[in-house]
Formats: structure tokens, C-alpha cells, sequence
């Protein structure tokens, strides 16, 4: 099968400590990998990684066929990132907030357009086109910020927790629209902490732990080897990374003490 | 070639997005434009001038019954300012220690002492002596008000001299007739000075300010706007979504910097426009040097806010890190007081700040309507000043940007 990512021995240290710890996996074209792990485990570095945001310590890793160190701008031009944060200017409208998006990417300002009039009509957002942002409610902000970054019909998408605090209407239409990328051959990387969320959309799931990936499998051989009736994907994770809550701190990561510390990381799940 | 046309498209699509942003915020908007009136406004108004002194509580003590004494507290009763208004409040006192209580007590601003033999003194052609006591707690006013009394007192000192002078010249022209056309005063100082001014009418000290602070606001809207746009990014997460796009770094940076340049510039000529509208400053020299001038002043600081939005991971410190920048800068440029007033070590600190050449040359081309060939040494400063910055600060923010 065609490799979308390839990841080779990637590390990345700071300050010394071990955030990613020689990891190597890849990620078959077409396919939604579920990248699962406790706050901390290293996702969202490897994934600032892959999207070129970070440098690795040591280590390769292509995306789409390119370098992400020697050939950063190639990638970029391949992928799409919904990170935890969400990717729009407040005082922007949903539109001009495409339309600029789209500019970085240089496609023609017609067809910028177009595409974007389109994803906000299958978002269910085209009503809203001309209002900033800032007025939106998360689940409105986050439809927008999908189509911002589906908007230069990216290879690979990366989602990190894109249904992180939306109400169950707009995460199942976020999940069906995953389906629907699916559906359409996109590549889709996919980090939650929604265990049957993960499990009904990904092909195969990487759960990562402490920097290392401790299980790469379809989610089914996964869950059989729990000797358990009816087993979850829960049931899964939690035998493999155990029951603790993770409590370390990241003060060593910039990411964790600049971006995230009143965010998502310091939550206790 | 083509790279660099991508980049600068880029960076011009950076800023005009973040132009619209920032002219959709109302709040942000109209400090914009307050901040510049205040600081006019306080810099304008609050220092003291002679012409803003009026009514200063005054001590005086006279142990002297003659009658030049009475003639001096005469005059300072009388001292107008130039809008018609008092100096000076009198107040009399026994002696000097009664004074100096009083100024203790804050209850007047300064003292004259007139001792007992004052009349005496001058009438036998002996020095006779007052003493000014200042109120050493305000060093503004204590400073205007001795000079004050310095200019009374000489001046009350020379009609003396020319009336005595007079009376010699009376005698000595029996025997000289030539002397009988000599001029008393002439023979007393007889050497007498005029102003000749460069510009017309009297020192403003609005048009001191306002060239500094022109600087100072430009200096201010490059440096902070540009660490706390960055850093705002940053913590909005927006700041991904440019990385991630296939653009390169520098035009991330070269787009902040333009849209920080045209909101300096704008704020720069607000500072202008109200000094000319509200302040009566005039400007004498040439818009098109004055322009380029403040364009340079950009360039001169924006590396300093390119290193500074690089290092700082949040609003608060960049914040932090600018006042810390900003604030010596502020008062050690030349913006408030002069440099030639300030201490020997103070000076060459203040030699060593851009924002003086900054603020110096906007204003020998505003006050003084110099041309450029009076200010070159600044603008090779500035423009020296600013391309090490950047030098310095553009790779660092390509290489901190992604770790």
C-alpha cells in the first residue's frame, strides 16, 4: 500500500527531556489513523512535528513524499491542520478569514472563492458568511475553521481534538464529515481523547505513551486482545497505559508553557 | 527574482489582514488616538513655565525702614505675568527664621530676606545684601522662582547704579565736558545683547515636545505593537495556522512589520496634526524629510520588536520586556528635557538610544526647518542602528519560531 507518512526513529527533545522518544510508524494513503495517549504522551508534539511547526531532535519523517526538515515548504502545500486552538481571526468574517487563508496558498482569488462559498454551504455556515467570527459560538467557529483548512484540498489533514468542547450535534457532524473525507480519499490524522469517537473512525489507532508507541493495530485486533466480554476501546487504552493520571509537568516544553497551560493539558480526564 | 515578489505579496497580505483586524477593533481604535492627545496634553501642560506661575506664595521680611526696600517689595508686589495675573502672593514676616518656618510649613514657595542696614548700605556706597531663601522640596519652582527674584533684584540694582552713576557723570563733567552726552546705563553694561531667532516668535515648548514625541509614539507603535501582535497569534493559535501555510517566515515578519509601520505612521501624524490644530506648533522644514525621517525611525526599532515577539511567549512579558526597553528610552532620549541638562553620565547613556537621533532629527527639521543635509548623521545612525537589529533579529525569529 502507498505511504502517505512515513515516521523513522523521531525524536525530539527539550531541554533534554524526551517529549517523542524514537518513535517510527506510518500511515497508509486514504486512511484515518487514530493517534491516541494520556495528556502528554507526546501527540501534539509529533503532530507539531509532521505539520512542520516544530524541528525534530532527530530522526526523518515524510509527509506526502516530502522531508518535513528538508522540505518544509513542501509539505506545508500538502497538508491541512484543526489544532486545538481554532484557526481564525475574530474580527475577521467567515469569509475573509477563507479568503486569507487561501491567499497563503496562492490559488487563484476566483476559485479561493468558490471553494469557500461551497464549504460554508456544506458546513451549514453560509448564512454566516459575512459575519466576524468573534460573534460565532465553538461549534460555528470550528465548522469554519474545517473549512479554512480544507479549503486548498490538502493530501493529509491533521485533527487534533477537533471535537474538543462542542455539543453533541456539531461533533456528530464533525464525525460524519470525517467520514465523508474518508470517503473521498483524503488522509485524515486524528487525535481525541473520545475513545468511541477514535474507535468508530479510524482504520488503524497508535496509542502513544511516554514518548513511545506502546500499540499500532486496526482498532478490532486491538480490542481482541482484552479478555473481556464486549470489549471497548477504553478498556483498551486503559490497560495499556493504566489507570494513574498523569501528573508530570511539561515545564520543559515551550508548547506546554506557553500555549497550553491554562488549556486542554492541565484538564484531568 | 520571483521568490522575492512572493514574499513581499505575502507579507502585503499579511498586513492588510491585520490592518483590517486591528481597524475592527473600536476599543484599540480610539486609544490609537487618545493616547497621543494625552501625551501631548500632560507633557504640554504640566511643566512650569514662568508663564504658567502666577500667584506663588512669596515670604518676605524687611527689617529695613528705607526707602529702596520699600521700592523692591514694590516691584515684586506688582510683578505681572504676561496674561496680566500676579507672580506672587505676599506675605510678610518678622525674619528670616520665621520664613523658613513658613516654607516648612508649605505655606510659601520661597523667602526674601531684607536685613536691617539695607538703605543704609547703599546710601554710603557699601554692597548691601539680601538673601533669596528657596523651598529646596520643589527644585521646578524654587529654580524659576530664585531666578525670578535674581531678575528683580538686578534689575532693582541697576536703576540704584544708574542713578549713582549719574550724579558721578553730573560732577565729573565739569571737569570733562565730554562725558556731560554719556549714558548711565551704557556705562554700567555697556555691552547689550538682542535675540536674533532662527524662527519667528517666542520658544514654545510644544514645539519642543511635540518632535519627541512623534518619535517617542512611533518608536512605541513598532516596537509594542509588534512583539504583542506576534505574541497575540501565538496565544490565539493563529500563529500555526500562517506557519503551516506555505509561506515563507520572513514574509510573516515583513507582513507584521508593514502593518505596524502604517499604524506608527498614522499615530505619528496624529501627534502632528493636534500639535498644529491644538498646540500652535508650526512645522518649518519639509514634510517629505519629515516623513522619511519617521519611516527610518521604524525601521531603526522594528528589530527590536521583531526579537522581542520571537522571545516572548506571551502578551504580558513582551509587555513586560517593552516597558523595561521603552521607559529609560522615554526619558533619557531628549524627548522631555533637554540632553544638555541632563548629568555628564546621562548624556552618553543617552547617546547610546536611537530614539534620541530619532527625536533630534525630527526636530531640527520641524523647529528649526533644517534640510537634510543637517541631519544626515542621525538618519546614517538610525539606518545603522536598524539594519543590525534586523540582521540580528530576523534570523533569531525564523529559528526561535519553529524549535
Amino acid at each position: 500500500m502507498e505511504k502517505i507518512i512515513e515516521v523513522n526513529n523521531l525524536v525530539k527533545e527539550f531541554n533534554g527531556f524526551r517529549a517523542v522518544d524514537n518513535i517510527s510508524f506510518s500511515v497508509a494513503k486514504g486512511e484515518v489513523f487514530g493517534f491516541l495517549g494520556p495528556n502528554g504522551a507526546g501527540k501534539s508534539t509529533t503532530i507539531r512535528m509532521l505539520t512542520t511547526l516544530i524541528r525534530p531532535t532527530s530522526g526523518q519523517a515524510k509527509v506526502a513524499g516530502y522531508d518535513i526538515a528538508t522540505q518544509a515548504a513542501k509539505v506545508r502545500e500538502q497538508i491541512g491542520l484543526v489544532a486545538e486552538k481554532i484557526i481564525l481571526y475574530d474580527r475577521l468574517t467567515a469569509l475573509e478569514n477563507l479568503m486569507f487563508f487561501g491567499s497563503l496558498y496562492h490559488l487563484p482569488r476566483k476559485e479561493t472563492k468558490e471553494r469557500a462559498i461551497n464549504w460554508l454551504k456544506t458546513l451549514e455556515m453560509e448564512k454566516w458568511a459575512n459575519k466576524l467570527t468573534g460573534t460565532f459560538s465553538t461549534g460555528m467557529k470550528q465548522r469554519v475553521n474545517i473549512a479554512r483548512a480544507l479549503l486548498t484540498k490538502p493530501e493529509v489533514m491533521f485533527l487534533d481534538e477537533p471535537t474538543l468542547g462542542l455539543d453533541p450535534q456539531t461533533s456528530r457532524s464533525i464525525r460524519d464529515f470525517i467520514k465523508e473525507l474518508h470517503a473521498q480519499g483524503v488522509s485524515v490524522i486524528l487525535t481525541t481523547h473520545i475513545m468511541p469517537e477514535a474507535d468508530e473512525l479510524s482504520d488503524t489507532i497508535a496509542i502513544i505513551d511516554r514518548g513511545k508507541i506502546i500499540a499500532l493495530d486496526t482498532p478490532t485486533n486491538l480490542k481482541a486482545r482484552i479478555q473481556k466480554e464486549k470489549p471497548t476501546l477504553e478498556d483498551v487504552f486503559l490497560e495499556l497505559t493504566g489507570h494513574d493520571m498523569r501528573e508530570e509537568t511539561h515545564e520543559n516544553i515551550p508548547s506546554a508553557r506557553g500555549r497550553h497551560f491554562l488549556g486542554s493539558k492541565s484538564r484531568i480526564r | 527574482m520571483k521568490i522575492i515578489f512572493q514574499i513581499i505579496s505575502d507579507s502585503i497580505r499579511m498586513a492588510r489582514k491585520d490592518l483590517l483586524d486591528f481597524s475592527r477593533d473600536r476599543m484599540q481604535l480610539v486609544f490609537f488616538i487618545i493616547m497621543p492627545i494625552f501625551m501631548m496634553i500632560m507633557t504640554g501642560f504640566i511643566f512650569p513655565t514662568e508663564n504658567s506661575l502666577k500667584n506663588i506664595p512669596l515670604g518676605i521680611a524687611n527689617q529695613d525702614t528705607g526707602q529702596l526696600s520699600q521700592t523692591l517689595t514694590q516691584v515684586l508686589t506688582d510683578l505681572k505675568t504676561s496674561d496680566n495675573n500676579q507672580v506672587f502672593e505676599i506675605k510678610t514676616y518678622a525674619d528670616s527664621n520665621a520664613i523658613k518656618d513658613a516654607i516648612k510649613a508649605q505655606k510659601i514657595n520661597g523667602g526674601l530676606y531684607i536685613a536691617s542696614d539695607f538703605s543704609q548700605m547703599i546710601q554710603r556706597g557699601q554692597p548691601a545684601e539680601v538673601s533669596i531663601i528657596p523651598d529646596q522640596s520643589n527644585p521646578q519652582i524654587s529654580q524659576i522662582l530664585t531666578q525670578l527674584l535674581q531678575q528683580v533684584i538686578a534689575g532693582t540694582s541697576t536703576n540704584v547704579a544708574q542713578a549713582k552713576v549719574g550724579e558721578i557723570i553730573k560732577l565729573t563733567a565739569i571737569a570733562n565736558p565730554q562725558l556731560s552726552q554719556a549714558d548711565p546705563a551704557a556705562i554700567i553694561q555697556p555691552i547689550q545683547s538682542t535675540i536674533d531667532n532662527l524662527i519667528p516668535g517666542k520658544p514654545n515648548y510644544f514645539q519642543f515636545v511635540a518632535p519627541g514625541i512623534m518619535a517617542l509614539i512611533v518608536m512605541m507603535s513598532v516596537m509594542t505593537g509588534l512583539a504583542v501582535s506576534v505574541t497575540r497569534e501565538r496565544e490565539a493559535g493563529t500563529l500555526d495556522g500562517l506557519l503551516i501555510a506555505p509561506v515563507s517566515r520572513l514574509a510573516i515578519i515583513l507582513g507584521k512589520a508593514f502593518s505596524q509601520t502604517v499604524r506608527g505612521l498614522v499615530q505619528g501624524m496624529v501627534v502632528l496634526l493636534l500639535a498644529i490644530l491644538i498646540f500652535g506648533v508650526h512645522v518649518y522644514g519639509n514634510w517629505l524629510i519629515m516623513i522619511v525621517l519617521m519611516i527610518l525611525g521604524v525601521f531603526a526599532f522594528m528589530g527590536i520588536g521583531i526579537l522581542v515577539s520571537a522571545v516572548a511567549s506571551a502578551q504580558e512579558s513582551a509587555m513586560t520586556i517593552m516597558m523595561t526597553f521603552q521607559f529609560p528610552m522615554m526619558f533619557l532620549s531628549g524627548t522631555f528635557f533637554p540632553i544638555q541638562q541632563m548629568p555628564q553620565v546621562m548624556q552618553y547613556i543617552s547617546k547610546a538610544i536611537p530614539l534620541t537621533y530619532e527625536a533630534s532629527a525630527l526636530r531640527k527639521v520641524i523647529v528649526l526647518g533644517a534640510g537634510f543635509n543637517a541631519v544626515w548623521t542621525e538618519t546614517l545612525i538610525l539606518f545603522v542602528f536598524g539594519a543590525i537589529m534586523l540582521a540580528i533579529a530576523v534570523p533569531t525569529f525564523r529559528r526561535v519560531i519553529t524549535r
